[in-house]
């Protein structure tokens, strides 16, 4: 039959696919196929089970709150109320912080800047997971790391404003923090680099015999990049003590995650291939997030290898402060997406609890916006890209290297520095 | 005749192309339904539909590595690489494989492709979003390396590189897309529109790769220049009042050796200028190629403003870009000198 297909003069002319997204401005969004577990319904693996006993887990959604903010199944795990009124803090926090800031980009006080709006918990509770030591090799959306991390929002925004306090000198663009006492690698702009790196850094600690864990960071899109091939079959062959995040939020610009992922069932399932135990999370969902990230960094530091965790999640602002996602998708479709609001989400399950409620919440966000904001007028006393004494001009040949070489000082004399 | 920009004047060029021949495809990062992060291909997509422009996952490697194979089967790709800085990935392919292709099988395959990629600076876009690695593509045997700066060269050199049989890299210079730029930050943007440069023939017309443009005539001194550089050095001529002659080379692989011979015949003083990084710049060779073939006609040393050998900066911008001052004190030293 197959030869006779091969031979036949009717043989339909072959045409280029090209994947679709499901809602397109003026389109509606339609998530019917987007199929979602219960919460509580996925099966929780031993630390040492192997990639063969948790295919299913690539292909599901992990989830712990359920529809009425229950916390239910076996992916509960032992965080406390306070716990948890900390973790909604966090994801407060960073809201209003891109709040402001995204303001005073429009204000001119900075050139750009890049939001989280949808995806706080991805990056808040996992770093909760984490112990000093252990590092992160970001992205640029993962500010809730410092956040959470206990880095002083105030250098974040003196890196933002790139004023005198900015503690990269004003030579990185807006958000490409560094903070390596925070576990925060130094971030790239260009996407992918740093899969790769987190892996060696992860080999270096067990050549060193330490315990420490590297964590990296991809969003959708970036895992097209052959950087995540790379990382991929280096932490697999050296069992590397790292877990290897993927933020699906669905878009990557104006790019649908579909053209990244192709015909895999997931991004999750790449790891498959190199037999990396692979999991998809509920990115929305607090508990989960920091259920499944304490798992695999447990895996990770007891030399069980790599792990890949997909986040299921969507970016539910710009891409950035140069972006208008109405050009390219449909506006409803942010209202539309099925696993809600991380923050929301939270909230329900802290008032379920008794912990928390609506009157409490209320005067909560006015208190951390009061928080964010005398933190940013503490910033901009300092200065702002437009404003007070901008990083000099020296600060830009210093630093290229160790040593200033001969050539470079004279450039330096010659531009007045 | 319509006013465009060269972001429009590039979109139109990809058009007339598309539709003067169906080999021509053209695909990269959100190039399809959006038409680009500068709109560069904006209705493509919609026009000659999804076979022929699409979007690309973010893989600069697959990218240029695709096309090779496409060129192979004897498709004209047209690819963006979003930003220039991003090309590193895709680097290998570029190299080791569309320059060399035609070459090692003995034209047996050819690679005529064309791989565009904004760049440069003056948009606040720190180390990723603004260097000039033109010289990464000067240096390496069999590829030809453009860069226009407006949008009737933008059109026209676009063109001639997709009619070319060779792998072409087109830079694009950013912060000339929506308006011409003298490096004077601090004062209102022009656009396009109010240019003569903007108003661009509606037919298809080639401006052949090889051939320079001779901005302003001087007898003083010559200025080489290309890119945003071209309206920095208008700026310091009309600073200084000297009379210089201003050429944007326009291609600088071929290169276009006569006019600048004959500009320095005539001058016997040469300025040369650009974005990049000073060490193995562009600058390098045109002051070597100057000194080789006209040193008896030089009354002063070929002079170079460039950018630092720094990375690309965010915040001291201003202190990197190549000013009309900076140029212009470089100029006055070559009279001096
Ligand atoms: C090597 C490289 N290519 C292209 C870009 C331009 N770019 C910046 S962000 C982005 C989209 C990334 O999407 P995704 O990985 O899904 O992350 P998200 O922005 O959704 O968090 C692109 C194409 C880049 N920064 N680096
Ligand atoms: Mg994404």
């Amino acid at each position: 039959m197959a030869d006779l297909a091969l031979s036949s003069p009717e043989i339909a002319p072959l045409k280029l696919h090209v994947p679709e997204p499901g809602c397109r401005p003026g389109e509606t969004p339609d998530f019917s196929d987007f199929e979602i577990p219960r919460a509580g319904a996925v099966p929780k693996p031993a630390i040492d089970a192997s990639a063969d006993d948790m295919l299913d887990l690539a292909f599901s959604i992990i989830r712990v709150l359920n529809k009425d903010g229950e916390a239910v199944g076996p992916w509960v795990d032992d965080l406390s109320p306070d716990d948890l009124k900390l973790g909604l803090r966090h994801m407060m926090l960073l809201r209003a912080y891109d709040t402001r800031m995204m303001t005073a980009q429009r204000q001119g006080k900075t050139s750009f800047f890049m939001q989280h709006r949808g995806e706080e918990a991805v990056s808040c509770a996992f770093q909760v997971a984490l112990k000093k030591g252990d590092m992160n090799f970001p992205t640029y959306r993962q500010a809730g790391l410092l956040i959470a991390g206990g880095y002083p929002m105030e250098k974040m925004m003196n890196q933002i404003y790139s004023n005198e306090a900015d503690p990269l000198h004003g030579r990185q663009m807006p958000v490409l923090f560094s903070a390596k006492e925070y576990g925060f690698f130094s971030i790239s702009g260009n996407l992918g680099t740093q899969y790769i790196q987190a892996v060696g850094w992860a080999m270096a600690s067990a050549i060193r015999h330490d315990n420490k864990i590297a964590a990296a960071w991809v969003g959708d899109g970036g895992t097209a990049e052959g950087d995540i091939h790379s990382a991929m079959v280096f932490a697999s062959t050296y069992k590397a003590p790292i877990v290897m995040n993927i933020v699906n939020n669905q878009w990557a610009i104006s790019t649908f995650q579909g053209i990244a992922r192709g015909g895999a069932g997931t991004f999750a399932s790449r790891g498959h291939g190199f037999g990396i135990p692979s999991v998809r999370v509920d990115g929305n969902d607090y508990l989960a997030v920091y259920a499944v990230a304490k798992w695999a960094v447990l895996r990770a530091r007891n030399g069980f290898g790599p792990t890949i965790i997909e986040y299921v999640t969507y970016r539910a602002g710009g891409h950035s402060s140069s972006d208008d996602p109405s050009a390219y998708r449909g506006s409803a479709e942010g209202a539309a997406w099925p696993l809600g609001d991380p923050i929301e989400r939270l909230k329900q399950h802290l008032i379920r609890l008794d912990a928390w409620s609506e009157e409490r919440h209320v005067q909560a966000e006015a208190e951390v916006m009061d928080e964010v904001k005398s933190i940013q007028k503490q910033a901009e006393a300092i200065g702002t890209l437009t404003s007070g004494h901008p990083p000099s001009g020296r600060d830009m040949f210093e630093g290229v290297y160790e040593t200033m070489p001969p050539h470079l000082l004279r450039q330096r004399r010659e531009a007045g520095y | 005749m319509t006013q465009m920009t060269m972001i429009s004047a590039i979109q139109n060029a990809h058009d007339l192309a598309m539709e003067k021949d169906d080999r021509v495809v053209v695909f990269g990062e959100d190039v399809g339904f959006f038409g680009g992060v500068f709109r560069c291909t904006a209705g493509l997509q919609e026009k000659y539909g999804k076979n022929r422009c699409f979007d690309a996952p973010i893989s600069e490697n697959g990218i240029v590595g695709s096309a090779i194979g496409m060129a192979a089967y004897g498709l004209k790709p047209v690819i963006e690489i979003q930003f220039a800085d991003y090309m590193y990935p895709a680097y290998d392919q570029i190299v080791s494989e569309a320059a060399r292709i035609r070459h090692r099988s003995n034209a047996d395959f050819t690679c005529p492709m064309v791989i565009r990629m904004p760049c440069g600076g003056g948009i606040f876009g720190g180390q990723t979003h603004s260097q000039s690695p033109e010289a990464l593509f000067t240096h390496v045997a069999g590829l030809k390396t453009v860069m226009p700066s407006n949008p009737i060269d933008a059109k026209g050199l676009l063109l001639a590189a997709i009619e070319d049989p060779d792998p072409v890299v087109f830079l694009e210079p950013k912060r000339l897309y929506n308006g011409p730029f003298d490096g004077h930050h601090e004062k209102p943007i022009v656009s396009w529109s109010k240019h003569e440069l903007g108003v661009v023939e509606d037919d298809y017309y080639i401006t052949p790769l090889g051939t320079a443009a001779v901005k302003r005539s001087g007898e003083a001194v010559t200025i080489l220049s290309y890119g945003t550089m071209v309206y920095v050095a208008e700026a310091a001529v009309e600073e200084t009042g000297v009379d210089a002659e201003i050429i944007d080379l326009r291609t600088l692989v071929p290169l276009d050796l006569e006019t600048i011979a004959t500009s320095i015949k005539k001058t016997g003083r040469c300025v040369i200028v650009h974005e990049a990084t000073k060490t193995s710049g562009f600058g390098a060779e045109l002051a070597a190629l100057v000194q080789e073939d006209l040193f008896y006609h030089l009354e002063a040393p070929v002079a170079r403003v460039t950018g630092w050998d720094t990375p690309y900066p965010h915040a001291q911008e201003w202190d990197y870009f190549p000013s009309p001052q900076r140029l212009g004190e470089k100029i006055i030293e070559t009279l001096e000198g």
